[in-house]
């Protein structure tokens, strides 16, 4: 065997450490230095003072606009935005298999815009479209319907904030993961359903869910860790339509929007990291979930 | 004697290769979907090239009339009043763009390369953390990679915009994903052919999972060109900022204005072409990825 020890046992390395110089470096040491910094109190003025834990028991204790809004929200948001819009997303994608390869690929292509528009320059278009007065479409045309006589202010109602940011973000949603399935189900060879069905499968739903389903597991996984990191970090929906962080009441307010809230607003960097922590742990959480369901077992 | 057969078997109706009465009904579910997704976009389209008059028109109307470029000179006229070029934004976010890509891929091919390949303690380890920072919000670790940043000495260079975005957690674990589906006995079959490791990667490996490093590059393209952040955060120096940085200020300074509205579409247009340009371009292959990563 030439290149021994020199050659083999530097390339790892080598090949291995921009990547993990980068990674620990903007990636890891951030986080790092955020977890330290939950158990401070750090306004960006003065070097943190520490003060252990007393953040996250304020954190379930102290703020009634996070266990009366911020949690609810987030959670309603995620659970419809994420298990939902991945379920939404396979539906799709399976459909969209159903069909031939051209008007597929045009259909597919329709569904994956959303996903690729920019934040902000969106939110403007949305903004029209939901407007309170007359102006906006949807009111202009829910009155010339007669189903209202006066615009309604979509956009700064309590009640309304919250399902239109799920609508706004489900309509977004259907981006790489929406694909990965897609590829996925396209890529099972059709003589495994020709046998499922000769052992006995004798509907569509049955043959999603013990051929198609199974067949896919790594896609699906992609698919779904894709869902929860985008359904917990989408926060900025909630301001840009209403161009106001805080939200009014606190509507629309994700967990996103009150770790900003506290601290780039009011300059309590400890505590917003404490609740970026929290954050963290119950997106691992489901996170969890997706990957006993769906790893393979090798 | 089931393919004989295949008629009359129930079998599965999956990716058909012509148009069938049964798909009537998808169709049904399927087109009103598509618009739904598709109407915002075409009201991004048809606002973007409205004239003034158009715009402050009442009741509303979705098409344009009388389309005019007036709303794409505004932007170009109010970026460049700023004493910048409005050439200078579009080629600063084309370069660090194009460099974030081609410098993730060959950071990422090569340490999925060793995750995936090589044996050695740790390595599950390693690609545990690397999946666990996905989950961590960009939000709350904001100020800390400023102050990280700001030691590096990259604040306000070029680097600033490039650099942090390098290590891709989402690229790394998708090359790995579709790395591990590659046989062992090809690369085992190229070392005793003599080759090194570089070679092997690159000569051989690579064409292999190509699907996979087109999908990591528009991931990274579609990041890198649509970034505000790097640019509000890190940057003061108005030369070096991005264009999707100066429309997106552009637009919550004027997107309340009727007229604003019109520039915002425009602006948001330019943005979103190239993404979905090289969408086009690329997405057989990206399906194509998918469909490897698979169990085969």
């Amino acid at each position: 065997m030439r290149r021994k020890l020199l050659g083999r046992d530097l390339s790892s390395p080598v090949m291995l450490g921009p990547y993990a110089l980068l990674f620990s470096y903007f990636v890891l040491l951030p986080i790092l230095v955020a977890i330290y910094l939950s158990f401070t109190y750090f306004n960006t003025v003065q070097p943190p003072e520490f003060i252990g834990l007393t953040n996250y028991v304020n954190i379930f204790t102290q703020d009634t606009v996070f266990l009366r809004n911020v949690l609810p929200n987030t959670l309603k948001f995620a659970i419809l935005v994420g298990p939902l819009g991945y379920c939404l997303q396979f539906l799709l994608a399976w459909v969209l298999t159903q069909v031939p390869k051209w008007p597929r690929t045009i259909l597919a292509l329709l569904f994956y815009s959303p996903s690729i528009t920019s934040g902000i320059a969106m939110a403007v278009i949305w903004k029209i479209i939901f407007s309170g007065d007359q102006l906006g479409y949807l009111n202009n045309l829910l009155i010339s319907l007669k189903f209202i006589s006066e615009p309604v202010q979509f956009l700064a109602s309590v009640d309304y904030l919250l399902p239109i940011m799920i609508i706004v973000t489900l309509w977004g949603s259907m981006g790489i993961g929406f694909l990965a399935m897609m590829g996925g189900i396209l890529n099972i060879s059709p003589e495994i359903y020709e046998a499922g069905y000769i052992d006995g499968v004798s509907n569509r739903f049955q043959e999603i869910v013990y051929i198609t389903i199974p067949s896919m597991k790594p896609q699906m996984l992609f698919g779904a860790v894709m869902a929860i990191v985008n359904a917990f970090s989408a926060g900025n929906i909630g301001v840009d339509l209403t161009g106001a962080n805080p939200t009014p009441q606190y509507a629309g307010q994700l967990m996103v929007n009150h770790i900003e809230d506290y601290g780039i607003l009011q300059y309590d960097m400890g505590y917003a990291a404490a609740l970026s922590v929290v954050l963290l742990l119950l997106i691992a959480v489901f996170s969890k979930i997706a990957n006993t369901l769906f790893t393979e077992k090798d | 004697m089931a393919r004989k057969r295949k008629k009359r078997l129930p079998t599965s109706m999956m990716n058909p290769s012509r148009f069938e009465a049964g798909q009537i009904k998808l169709y049904v579910i399927l087109i009103p979907l598509a618009l739904f997704s598709a109407l915002p976009i075409l009201y991004l389209i048809t606002t973007a090239f409205k004239p003034l008059d158009e715009l402050f028109a009442f009741p509303p109307r979705f098409f344009v009339r009388r389309p005019s470029l007036r709303n794409f000179q505004e932007i170009m006229r109010m970026m460049t009043s700023g004493g910048i070029p409005f050439s200078r934004y579009l080629f600063n976010t084309l370069v660090s763009s194009v460099l974030t890509v081609v410098g993730t891929i060959y950071i990422s091919l090569n340490s999925a390369y060793v995750l995936s390949k090589k044996r050695f303690r740790g390595k599950k380890l390693l690609f545990t953390i690397n999946t666990a920072a996905l989950m961590f919000v960009p939000a709350a670790v904001k100020v800390p990679r400023y102050l990280l940043v700001y030691k590096a000495g990259m604040l306000n260079t070029f680097w600033a915009l490039v650099v942090p975005m390098l290590a891709m957690p989402v690229g790394l674990f998708l090359i790995k994903q579709n790395l591990d589906q590659v046989p062992d006995s090809l690369i085992e079959a190229a070392r005793i052919d003599g080759a090194k490791e570089y070679r092997i990667l690159y000569l051989i490996v690579a064409p292999v999972i190509k699907p996979a490093l087109v999908t990591v590059a528009i991931l990274s393209f579609q990041t890198a060109w649509n970034n505000v952040e790097y640019s509000q955060l890190y940057i003061n120096n108005d030369t070096i900022k991005t264009f999707a940085f100066y429309i997106s200020s552009l637009t919550s300074n004027v997107g309340n204005t009727v007229a604003g509205q019109g520039m915002a579409a425009a602006g948001s247009l330019i943005l979103f072409l190239p993404n979905l340009l090289i969408f086009i371009i690329m997405q057989s292959k990206v399906v194509n990825t998918m469909a490897n990563s698979g169990i085969k």
